[in-house]
C-alpha cells in the first residue's frame, strides 16, 4: 500500500503541496520573518525585495508573514468546519441508512435537503447579522453545510452495503443495526469518508476565504487571506504583488489538497477498468 | 462450406495471454456449443468474433466470417458486419438495453444503421422481429420502456435486436444463465427455432453442460484458454478423452454419498406461515397495499433429514428463509425448532436462533473484506450467553476450519486471499462454529463452478453423516437439488405446490408447475456412468 | 409524469414553508428583541416601543411569523429601517443585476464544460484528455473573486476592453448592461465550468462502460454513433443533478463577486444591510435566495423526469 501511494503522483504532489502550508501554518506559532502587527508604512507597497521575499502591503507588513499567520485561519477554519460536518454528518447518515424507509431516514433526508438549499455564505449572512462576524461563525457556517454532505454520502455508500450477505450473516449472528453500522458498515466507507474530507478541506478553505473577504470571517487583527486581497483590491493597479501572492497561496492549498483527495480516490479504488469501448 | 472459421487463435490482454491455439468451425445452421468454467477464455472467443475486444487486446490467427478475416478488418468494415452479418445477445439482460429509449427504437436501430430505409419501414420491421420473439405488439407495444419488462422478455428483445437483419451467425454468450429455469427453456427453444427459420449459424457459450447437450450439434470444450476436446454432440459425451471433460461431466452428474437416515422426530416444524409485506401507495391518496410472499406455508423437516425447497425467483423462498431464521416477523402462522418458537411476542429467541444457521450463496459478498477469517469465522458467537474467550477461541475457530478441509493458520488471512470454493468452505466453517443443529443453504452451491460445486456437495453430505446436521437446501436448481436432498417442496407464488420424496416428485410429478419445472430441466443425455 | 411533478410541487412547497420557518426563528428570535438589537443598547424605551410597533413585533411568535409569510405572498416585504422605503422595491432593482449575472455565469458555464467534458471523454488518456483534466484542476481551486481581480487588472485596467466595474443600467440598452457583466460572468464560470467538465466527463465514462453500451456496439453502432445517441442522453442524469447543487454555490458566487465589480446587486444590499443591522432587509434577501435555489432544484427534477422515463413510468 505504501508503495502504491509513492507512486501515485497526484497524491504525492497533493501531500507536498498540502504539507507545505500546513507546516506554515505550525510554524507561524514558533516564529515568522517579520511581526504581522508592525506597521511600517514608509516601505509600505514594496514589490519583492530580498528583505521582504513577497513584498509588503499597505500598511509596510511583510506579505510572507502575513500569509504564514494568514494560512493558521484557513486552515483552522477548514479543519474545525470538516470535523463538525463529519462529526454530525456520518453518524445521521448511518442511522438514515440503517432504518431505511422510516420516519428518521425521511426527516433526515428532508433535514439533508433543507440546508442544501442554504449555501455556506447564507448561513454566514444570517449567524453574523445576528452576532456580527467574526471567525468561529464562519467555521459554524461552513461545518453545518458540510454536515448533510457527508450524511448524503455516508447514508448512500452505507445503503449499498446493507444488502451485502455479510450483514445479513451478521443479522442472523444476532447482531443489532447499531453494532452492525460499527462494526461492518463504518469501516467500510472510511475511504469514502477520508476522499471526501480532503474535498472538504478544500472547499473549506476556499470558502473562509470568500467569507473574509466579503467580511464575515475572522476580524482584524487576525490575518486571514480573504481580507489581504479585500484590502488589496483598490490598490491592485499599483500593487499587484499585494493580490498575487494571497490568491495564489489560496490556489495552491486548495490545488494540493484535492490532488491529494484525487491521489487517494485512485489508491482505495484500485479495479482496472474493463474499457469496454 | 464453412461460415465461421477459427485458425489458432491467440489473444492477450495488455499482454497477459488468455487464449491458446483456439480453433473450430460453424457451419450454416449448425449450433456449436463452447462449454467451460470460470477463466477458460470461452467469452473472449466470442468477443473475439464480433472484434468487441477490451482495449489492451491484441490478437493473432484467424477468424472467418463469411469469407472475410475479422481479425484484421478495419473498424468501420467491422461495423458493417456487426448487426448485419453477425449478431450478439449477452449474459445479463437486465442491463443489456438502453434505459432511456423504447424497445422499438432500440429493434429499429440496427435496422437504421445499415439500410437507407424511412423511420417507418424500420419500425414496421422492428415490429416483425419483436413478433418473431414471441413479443407481438398487441401485448408489447413499441413504445415500451425496458424497465417495464420481465429479464425473459428483455432478452427476447436483445435477441430481436440481433436478428433483426437475419445475420449469418448468432453468438449468444451465456444467455439464459441469469434466466429463471421456465425461461430459461422458452429462449433456448425460441433460439433452436431462429436457427431453423433461417438457417444461420449460433455460436452459444456456456458453462453448463446440460444447456448445451440439450442444444448443441457440435460441441467445443474450453479450459485455461485452450481447446480440450471437440466433437459431435450428444456422441462425444460417450467417448470423452480428455481427462478434464471427463472430469467436468463426472462432476456435473456427481452424486454424493449420503449414509445416514433421517430420523422420525420433526426438528423444523412450519406452520400456516403467511408473511406481507406493505407495498407503495397508489396515487397521493390511496391506501399502502399488501403483498403476500408467503401465503399459508406449512412443512416439516425431520432430524437429520435433508429438504429441498426449489422455486423460480419471486417464489418467496428468500423471505421464508428470513422468517424461519428469525429475521423477520410472520404476520400469521408459526414457526418452531424442536418445539420452540423462533419468535416469542415480538423478540426473537436467541436459544432457538443459536440452533440455526446459513450459507449464502454469492461466496464475494459474504465476508466483511477488512476482518480476517478468525472474526468472520466466529461472528455467530454473538448469540451464546457465554461465548469462548481466549485459547478455547482459538480451538473452536481451528476446529471449524479443520472440519471444511482448511488448515487453522488460515485464520490469520484475509477473505480476499481465497478462492471462491475456498470461500463458501470457510461460510461453512461459519455456519457451523456453534454446532448448530439446522443449516440453511440459500443457493450455497449456485456461483461455484461444477468442478467445485461436486467438492462442496461432498464436504457437505460428509458433515452432514458425521455432525447429524439437518439441511434445508434451497435452490433453483432441479438437477443438484435431486442429487442432495431426501425430500422435497415446491414453491410458487407464495404457495407450497407439491412436497414429497425426492425421487418420487421427480419421477411422477402431480402438479402442473412441478411438471413444467421439471420439463423446463435441461438434462445430460443418460450414458453408462465412469 | 403529472403524479411526480404534483409530488414534487408538494415537496417543494414544504420546504419553502420550513425553510422561511427557520429563516425567521433565526433572524426575528434568536436575536430576541429585533428593536433592541436594530436600535441598539442605549436606545430609549419609547424609541423601542415606536419601533415595535412599526415592525409589528407586538404578536406572538406564531403571529408575526404568519403575517410575515402573508406579506411575502402579496409582495409586500416589509419596510427597511435604514431606507424607509419598502423593501419590495430596492429588492427587485437589485434583483435585476443578480439574477441575470447569475443565469449568464449558468450559461458560459454549461457551453463550455459540455463540450470540454465530452470531448476529454471520448479521447480518454490522450493529451486532450490530459489537458482538459489539468485546467479543470485549476480551474476549480481558483477563488472565483481573485480570478476576478485578476481579470480586472488584465482587461480593464490594462488593457481597457471593458470597464473596472460599475453597472450600465439596464435602461442604456442591453448590450452595455451585458458588456458590464461579462468580466463577472465569466470569473463566476470559471469554477463551475471546471466542476462540470470534470462531473461531465466521469459520468460519461461510466455510462460508456455500462453493458447496453456494448448492446448498442455489437449493433454495428460506430463509436461516434454510440457516443452520441446513447452515452449522452444517459450520462446527462447526474450532470443535471449537480447543476442543480450548483446553482446555490452560483447564487452565493454572484453575492461575492459583485464586491469585485461593484456592482449595485443583492449583495451589496445584503451586507450594507447586516452592518447598518437591518434585518428586515437580510432576512427578505436570504428568504429570496432560498426560494430561488429551492425552485430550481424543482425544475431539475421536473427535467430528470423528462429525461430519463423510469421515472415517470406506469410501473
Amino acid at each position: 500500500m505504501i508503495r502504491a501511494a509513492l507512486t501515485n503522483r497526484a497524491l504525492v504532489i497533493g501531500l507536498a503541496l498540502s504539507l507545505i502550508f500546513v507546516g506554515a501554518a505550525l510554524i507561524s506559532f514558533i516564529w515568522v520573518p517579520q511581526d504581522v502587527g508592525a506597521m511600517d508604512i514608509p516601505n509600505k507597497m514594496k514589490p519583492p525585495s530580498a528583505a521582504h521575499p513577497l513584498g509588503t502591503d499597505h500598511f509596510g507588513r511583510d506579505i510572507l508573514s502575513m500569509i504564514m499567520v494568514g494560512a493558521r485561519t484557513s486552515i483552522a477554519v477548514a479543519v474545525v468546519a470538516v470535523v463538525i460536518g463529519m462529526g454530525l454528518g456520518v453518524p445521521l447518515g448511518l442511522a438514515a441508512a440503517a432504518r431505511r424507509g422510516s420516519l428518521l431516514d425521511e426527516v433526515i433526508m428532508r433535514g439533508n435537503d433543507l440546508v442544501f438549499a442554504f449555501p455556506s455564505l447564507l448561513i454566514a449572512i444570517m449567524i453574523t447579522a445576528v452576532f456580527g462576524p467574526s471567525a468561529l461563525n464562519a467555521i459554524i457556517a461552513i461545518g453545518i453545510f458540510n454536515i448533510p454532505v457527508f450524511a448524503r454520502l455516508t447514508r448512500g455508500a452505507a445503503l449499498s452495503l446493507w444488502t451485502r450477505d455479510y450483514v445479513l450473516a451478521a443479522r442472523v449472528a444476532g447482531k443489532g443495526a447499531v453494532r452492525i453500522s460499527a462494526e461492518h458498515i463504518l469501516p467500510n466507507v472510511t475511504n469514502l469518508l477520508i476522499v471526501q474530507g480532503t474535498i472538504q478541506f478544500s472547499l473549506g478553505i476556499l470558502a473562509e476565504a470568500a467569507l473574509s473577504y466579503v467580511g464575515l470571517g475572522a476580524q482584524p487583527p487576525i490575518p486571514s487571506w480573504g481580507r489581504m486581497l479585500a484590502d488589496s483590491q483598490t490598490m491592485i493597479s499599483l500593487a499587484p504583488h499585494m493580490a498575487i501572492f494571497p490568491g495564489m497561496a489560496i490556489l495552491l492549498t486548495v490545488l494540493g489538497l484535492n490532488l491529494m483527495g484525487d491521489g487517494l480516490r485512485d489508491l482505495f479504488d484500485p479495479r482496472i477498468r474493463r474499457d469496454r469501448r | 462450406m464453412t461460415l465461421l472459421r477459427i485458425e489458432a487463435l491467440n489473444l492477450a490482454i495488455h499482454d497477459y495471454p488468455i487464449l491458446h491455439d483456439v480453433s473450430f468451425t460453424v457451419a450454416p445452421g449448425q449450433i456449436v456449443g463452447v462449454i467451460g468454467e470460470s477463466g477458460s477464455g470461452k467469452s473472449m472467443t466470442a468477443l473475439a468474433v464480433m472484434q468487441l475486444l477490451p482495449d489492451g487486446a491484441r490478437a493473432t490467427g484467424r477468424v472467418i466470417l463469411d469469407g472475410q478475416d475479422v481479425v484484421h478488418l478495419s473498424e468501420p468494415e467491422l461495423c458493417g458486419m456487426r448487426g448485419r452479418v453477425m449478431g450478439m445477445v449477452f449474459q445479463e439482460p437486465m442491463t443489456a438495453l438502453n434505459p432511456i429509449q423504447s424497445i422499438g427504437d432500440q429493434v429499429a436501430e440496427t435496422i437504421l444503421v445499415h439500410e437507407r430505409v424511412s423511420r417507418a419501414e424500420a419500425m414496421e420491421r422492428a415490429r416483425v422481429a419483436l413478433a418473431r420473439v414471441e413479443l407481438p405488439e398487441d401485448r408489447f407495444p413499441l413504445t415500451r420502456y425496458p424497465h417495464e419488462l420481465s429479464g425473459g422478455q428483455r432478452q427476447r428483445v436483445v435477441i430481436a435486436m440481433a436478428i433483426a437483419l437475419r445475420p449469418k451467425l448468432l453468438i449468444a454468450d451465456e444467455p439464459t444463465t441469469a434466466l429463471d429455469v421456465t425461461t430459461q427453456a422458452q429462449i433456448l427453444i425460441l433460439l433452436k427455432r431462429l436457427v431453423q427459420e433461417d438457417g444461420m449459424g449460433l455460436l452459444m457459450i456456456s458453462h453448463d453442460l446440460a444447456v448445451v447437450a440439450d442444444m448443441a450439434d457440435h460441441l467445443v470444450i474450453m479450459r485455461h484458454g485452450r481447446v480440450v476436446e471437440a466433437g459431435p454432440s450428444p456422441a462425444l459425451f460417450h467417448r470423452m478423452q480428455h481427462p478434464y471433460s471427463k472430469a467436468l461431466l463426472a462432476a456435473s452428474t456427481h452424486q454424493p454419498d449420503r449414509a445416514a437416515q433421517p430420523q422420525d422426530t420433526p426438528l423444523l416444524q412450519v406452520q400456516g406461515v403467511i408473511r406481507d409485506y406493505v407495498t407503495a401507495r397508489r396515487g397521493i391518496w390511496g391506501k399502502p397495499g399488501t403483498f403476500r410472499a408467503v401465503d399459508d406455508v406449512s412443512f416439516q423437516i425431520r432430524r437429520g433429514e435433508s429438504l429441498g425447497l426449489v422455486g423460480e425467483s419471486g417464489c418467496g423462498k428468500s423471505t421464508l428463509t428470513r422468517a424461519i431464521l428469525g429475521l423477520e416477523e410472520v404476520q400469521g402462522g408459526t414457526i418452531q425448532l424442536d418445539g420452540q418458537p423462533v419468535f416469542t411476542g415480538h423478540k426473537p429467541n436467541r436459544a432457538v436462533r443459536r440452533r440455526m444457521q446459513v450459507v449464502f450463496q454469492d461466496p464475494y459478498g459474504s465476508f466483511n473484506p477488512r476482518h480476517r477469517v478468525d472474526r468472520l469465522v466466529s461472528e455467530p458467537f454473538h448469540l451464546l450467553d457465554t461465548p469462548p474467550q481466549g485459547t478455547a477461541r482459538d480451538a473452536a475457530i481451528a476446529e471449524a476450519l479443520e472440519s471444511v478441509g482448511l488448515t487453522p493458520e488460515d485464520r490469520h488471512k484475509y477473505i480476499h486471499e481465497f478462492s471462491g470454493g475456498q470461500r463458501q468452505r470457510i461460510a461453512i466453517a461459519r455456519a457451523l462454529i456453534i454446532k448448530p443443529d439446522l443449516i440453511i443453504l440459500d443457493e450455497a452451491v449456485s456461483a461455484l463452478d461444477v468442478s467445485i460445486r461436486a467438492q462442496i456437495l461432498d464436504l457437505l453430505a460428509d458433515l452432514g453423516d458425521r455432525l447429524g446436521l439437518t439441511y434445508l437446501f434451497i435452490s433453483h436448481d432441479l438437477s443438484v437439488v435431486k442429487q442432495v436432498t431426501d425430500r422435497v417442496l415446491v414453491m410458487q407464488a407464495g404457495k407450497i405446490v407439491e412436497q414429497g420424496v425426492t425421487a418420487d416428485v421427480f419421477a411422477a410429478p402431480s402438479h402442473p408447475y412441478t411438471r413444467q419445472l421439471l420439463a423446463a430441466t435441461p438434462r445430460l443425455p443418460e450414458f453408462e456412468n465412469t | 409524469m403529472l403524479r411526480y411533478v404534483l409530488k414534487r410541487l408538494v415537496s417543494l412547497v414544504i420546504s419553502l414553508a420550513v425553510a422561511s420557518l427557520v429563516i425567521f426563528l433565526a433572524i426575528e428570535v434568536v436575536p430576541g428583541d429585533p428593536a433592541a438589537y436594530m436600535l441598539g443598547m442605549n436606545a430609549q424605551a419609547d424609541t423601542l416601543a415606536a419601533l415595535r410597533e412599526q415592525l409589528g413585533l407586538n404578536g406572538t411568535i406564531l403571529e408575526r411569523y404568519l403575517s410575515w409569510v402573508g406579506g411575502m405572498l402579496t409582495g409586500d416585504f416589509g419596510t427597511s429601517y435604514t431606507y424607509r422605503t419598502p423593501v419590495a422595491e430596492m429588492i427587485s432593482e437589485r434583483l435585476w443585476i443578480s439574477l441575470p449575472l447569475a443565469l449568464y455565469a449558468l450559461t458560459l458555464s454549461t457551453l463550455i464544460a459540455f463540450p470540454a467534458g465530452v470531448w476529454a471523454a471520448s479521447r480518454r488518456g490522450s493529451a486532450v484528455d490530459m489537458g482538459v483534466m489539468g485546467v479543470t484542476q485549476l480551474g476549480v481551486a481558483i477563488p472565483n473573486f481573485w480570478f476576478a481581480m485578476l481579470m480586472v487588472l488584465v482587461f480593464a485596467i490594462n488593457l481597457r476592453w471593458f470597464s473596472a466595474g460599475g453597472f450600465a443600467g439596464w435602461e442604456q440598452g442591453i448590450w452595455p448592461a451585458i458588456k458590464s457583466l461579462t468580466l463577472p460572468a465569466i470569473a463566476l464560470a470559471l469554477p463551475q465550468a471546471s466542476i462540470l467538465t470534470r462531473v461531465m466527463r466521469s459520468s460519461l465514462l461510466d455510462t460508456l462502460s455500462e453493458d447496453f453500451i456494448r448492446t448498442a456496439r455489437a449493433k454495428g453502432l460506430t463509436r461516434r454513433q454510440v457516443l452520441w445517441r446513447h452515452a449522452l442522453r444517459n450520462a446527462m442524469i447526474p450532470v443535471l443533478t449537480i447543476i442543480g447543487m450548483q446553482f446555490s454555490f452560483l447564487m452565493a458566487g454572484a453575492i461575492i463577486i459583485e464586491n469585485v465589480f461593484f456592482l449595485p446587486g443583492l449583495g451589496r444590499l445584503v451586507f450594507q444591510a447586516i452592518s447598518a443591522r437591518d434585518l428586515i432587509v437580510v432576512e427578505s434577501v436570504v428568504m429570496l435566495l432560498v426560494f430561488a435555489v429551492i425552485v430550481v432544484n424543482f425544475a431539475v427534477d421536473v427535467a430528470y423526469a423528462a429525461v430519463d422515463p423510469r421515472l415517470r413510468g406506469r410501473r
